[in-house]
């Protein structure tokens, strides 16, 4: 009996998706004599007085924390400019996907496109030099054209604040850092990190593991699991999940999380986190577009521009520890840099920036070594 | 089940078979737009959103075929092998074998013309692709390794092997620290059509579609090859040279694979760097299933799926739909592609009698 219903319900069922996929086929039939028409509004851009629409490229899904997360929150801030629209793609990969969807943004007639990830850089030049009057941003790159700027944030600033929380809150001196790509980007990070840990703690030694991956939570955890064996008692990184965080709150351990405030992921382990802001120079950009002000330039704002910046302390965090920070951060704030100024060594302990001297940003961009006391190889 | 029994068709269902593919299609677009509309999207709207982006212009439909291409020599190449009954699932590791192997004629001849340089890395692209192949192949045939765990290993080692090229020896030392050759020299660049966005990598895969089909259904071999998917004793019964066949099958899609590769890095790119890899080569074993191992139907499936994909692609930027959708709707399409072709080999029909059912299994 009961078999026999659950037949009945099931045909039911059957039948009335048929139903709902005959309606949608019919429309398919009409759509598809639409489409031509659509292709032809696409071409030119909009007509003065309609929204201005800004597009964005994510490398990774935004989910709920992590890099593209806080370029969406950036995206969001973007509504209370007024005559603009703003749309994204999530998820595209470094390759010619990116070059594709770059182009659909273009050819649709968005006026400024934001790549916000390295790998972007060539598809974003060479779709740059298709469309003279879009302006594209391209995000972490060194690339630019007369409609192609560069731009990123200095978040070392924000990463060498963390490690002097992390620094003054190990006990076994050994901080964990799980980090994506050996690429200058992370390798700065790190370095930045490393300094500000020595700064509270001068025998704290940073251990690196590379997952190779911006996005897979699992393995981003397993990764910082590994840390916490060696003995690692703060974990930071740089990903784009909250994985290591969880996974420092599971030993009963400390953690500094990145891109977002990521207190809520680990509220136990989370000190602090190395936190963007890219609303304020989103919102520049765009301002100045819609003025017709806008030129092509390299830009590479810091902390004092409000680009960057550190969550708020966890509970754990004692006041000494937080106001030897907090002194740090006024320094920063006040465009006052010391993060790369020497005397810094090597992990070989030969001194690559002798005292008085500080590592020029053109270096920083390009760094591909270690300072001393960070374990692991930068490859 | 649910009163119902199904019986092996004696005979093709007719004009069944004509129907099944499109009906499949049909009810996973509408599941998939019903979900759209669950959460507030107009199905009309999104259906039309993907339609313009995947067919809606000229450069619409250009970026569909450029997508096609890789993934349907990494399918025709893995469909050869399953003929046989071989269960290659390493496209994956011979496409970045490919890649690299057509980079490195290219970084190592950067002053030859292109009408030299091409066909080396061509060669190049073919030769990796197949040699790597080969490995799982011979393992096979000489040791009787299970070819479903080396070639699937194969894959990761090929790409890791990929990665360390890029950051170690291959490194630009322009690149700022990053991961990748120096751009190719223009000789190395496959040439697009004039007037077009298309390269001459596409009017290749016809050429190979074409081939590969008269090679099929029209040649001695190709029937070969059709009789040892029954396996080796067949095989040998029928005096066939099953190892001779096992290790041309591989090594042709190793060498279609890496094309594929060669195609991705080279009018893709520019350059080798580790963001080539796709996933192309696992995509390729669920078209060759779809396309049921014919090389025309996997020339269309190949198509179909990229037009899904990009556009997905305009939909996600219409209306904002997270990725996963995309993910979801290949999902839909494969399930229920796959399900229908049930239909085709199995007629459902009422129970005479509770219990009938397992008979019938």
């Amino acid at each position: 009996m009961l078999r026999k219903r659950l037949a009945l319900v099931l045909a039911a069922a059957c039948l009335a998706l048929a139903l709902a996929a005959c309606g949608s086929g019919e429309k398919k039939a009409e759509e598809k004599k639409e489409a031509p028409a659509a292709a032809k509004q696409e071409a030119p851009a909009p007509a003065a007085g309609s929204a201005m629409q800004v597009g964005f490229i994510y490398v990774s899904p935004i989910g709920d924390a992590g890099y593209s997360f806080a370029h969406d929150l950036g995206r969001k801030a973007l509504a209370d400019v007024p005559g603009v629209t703003t749309s994204y793609v999530e998820s595209v990969p470094e390759g010619a996907d990116a070059e594709r969807i770059i182009r659909n943004m273009a050819a649709k007639g968005f006026k400024v496109v934001f790549t916000t990830s390295y790998g972007y850089m060539d598809p974003t030049l060479k779709v740059a030099g298709e469309f003279p009057d879009t302006v594209f941003m391209h995000c972490s790159g060194y690339k630019t054209a007369p409609n192609m700027g560069a731009y990123f944030g200095r978040i070392y600033q924000a990463r060498y604040l963390t490690g002097m929380v992390a620094g003054a809150m190990t006990k076994s001196g050994i901080l964990g850092y799980v980090a994506a790509f050996p690429i200058p980007e992370v390798i700065r990070g790190i370095n930045a990190f490393a300094l500000g840990a020595q700064k509270t703690n001068p025998k704290a030694e940073v251990r690196v593991v590379w997952t190779k991956t911006w996005y897979d939570p699992a393995t981003e955890k397993e990764a910082a699991k590994s840390l916490l064996d060696v003995g690692a008692d703060v974990i930071a990184q740089h990903q784009d999940s909250p994985g290591p965080q969880e996974a420092a709150q599971e030993k009963g351990v400390y953690s500094v999380g990145y891109n977002s405030d990521m207190s809520a992921f680990a509220p136990k382990s989370h000190l602090t986190s190395a936190m963007w802001n890219w609303g304020v120079y989103y919102k520049d950009v765009v301002e100045k577009v819609k003025a017709g002000t806008w030129k092509s330039s390299s830009d590479w704002w810091g902390m004092d521009k409000g680009i960057v910046d550190i969550a708020p302390f966890g509970p754990m965090v004692p006041k000494d520890v937080q106001d030897k920070v907090l002194a740090a951060k006024a320094d920063l704030l006040a465009g006052k840099d010391t993060v790369f100024a020497g005397p810094i060594a090597d992990q070989k302990g030969a001194v690559r920036v002798p005292e008085g001297q500080t590592i020029p940003d053109a270096d920083l961009l390009g760094m591909t070594w270690f300072v001393k006391g960070v374990v692991g190889a930068t490859e | 089940m649910f009163g119902l029994t199904a019986h092996k068709r004696t005979e093709p269902p007719g004009w069944g078979s004509v129907c099944i593919f499109p009906a499949a299609l049909t009810l996973a677009l509408g599941l998939g737009l019903g979900l759209m509309a669950a959460t507030g999207r107009p199905p009309a709207a999104v259906l039309g959103s993907i339609l313009s982006g995947a067919f809606g212009s000229w450069r619409a439909l250009e970026e569909t075929l450029l997508k096609t291409a890789p993934i349907f020599l990494c399918s025709l190449g893995v469909a050869a092998t399953f003929r046989i009954k071989v269960w290659n699932i390493g496209a994956e590791g011979q496409y970045a074998l490919g890649a690299v192997g057509g980079a490195a004629a290219a970084l190592a001849f950067p002053g030859l013309p292109a009408p030299v340089l091409l066909p080396l890395m061509f060669a190049g692209a073919a030769l990796a692709g197949a040699l790597w192949a080969a490995i799982p192949a011979l393992l096979r045939l000489r040791l009787a390794v299970n070819e479903i765990i080396t070639t699937l290993m194969l894959n990761y080692l090929g790409i890791l092997f990929l990665d360390w090229l890029v950051y170690g020896p291959w490194k630009d030392p322009a690149s700022h620290g990053f991961p990748m050759t120096a751009l190719f020299a223009p000789g190395a660049v496959i040439p697009r059509i004039p007037g077009t966005r298309l390269h001459w990598g596409l009017p290749l895969c016809a050429a190979l579609a074409l081939g590969l089909w008269f090679f099929l259904s029209r040649t001695r071999l190709g029937f070969e090859l059709k009789a040892s998917g029954e396996g080796r004793r067949t095989a040998t019964y029928a005096r066939m040279p099953y190892d001779a066949l096992v290790l041309l099958v591989m090594g042709l899609c190793g060498a279609l694979a890496g094309w594929a590769g060669l195609i991705e890095t080279s009018a893709g790119l520019g350059r080798l760097q580790p963001t080539v890899m796709a996933g192309y080569g696992f995509t390729a074993i669920v078209v060759a299933w779809l396309a049921r191992l014919r090389p025309l139907a996997i020339a269309l499936a190949a198509f179909l799926l990229a037009a899904l994909r990009v556009g997905v692609e305009n939909l996600m930027l219409d209306f904002s739909v997270p990725a996963a959708f995309g993910r979801i709707l290949e999902g839909l399409i494969l399930l229920c592609v796959l399900a229908g072709q049930f239909f085709a080999t199995f007629s459902l029909r009422r129970a005479k009698a509770p219990g009938t059912a397992r008979e019938a299994a």
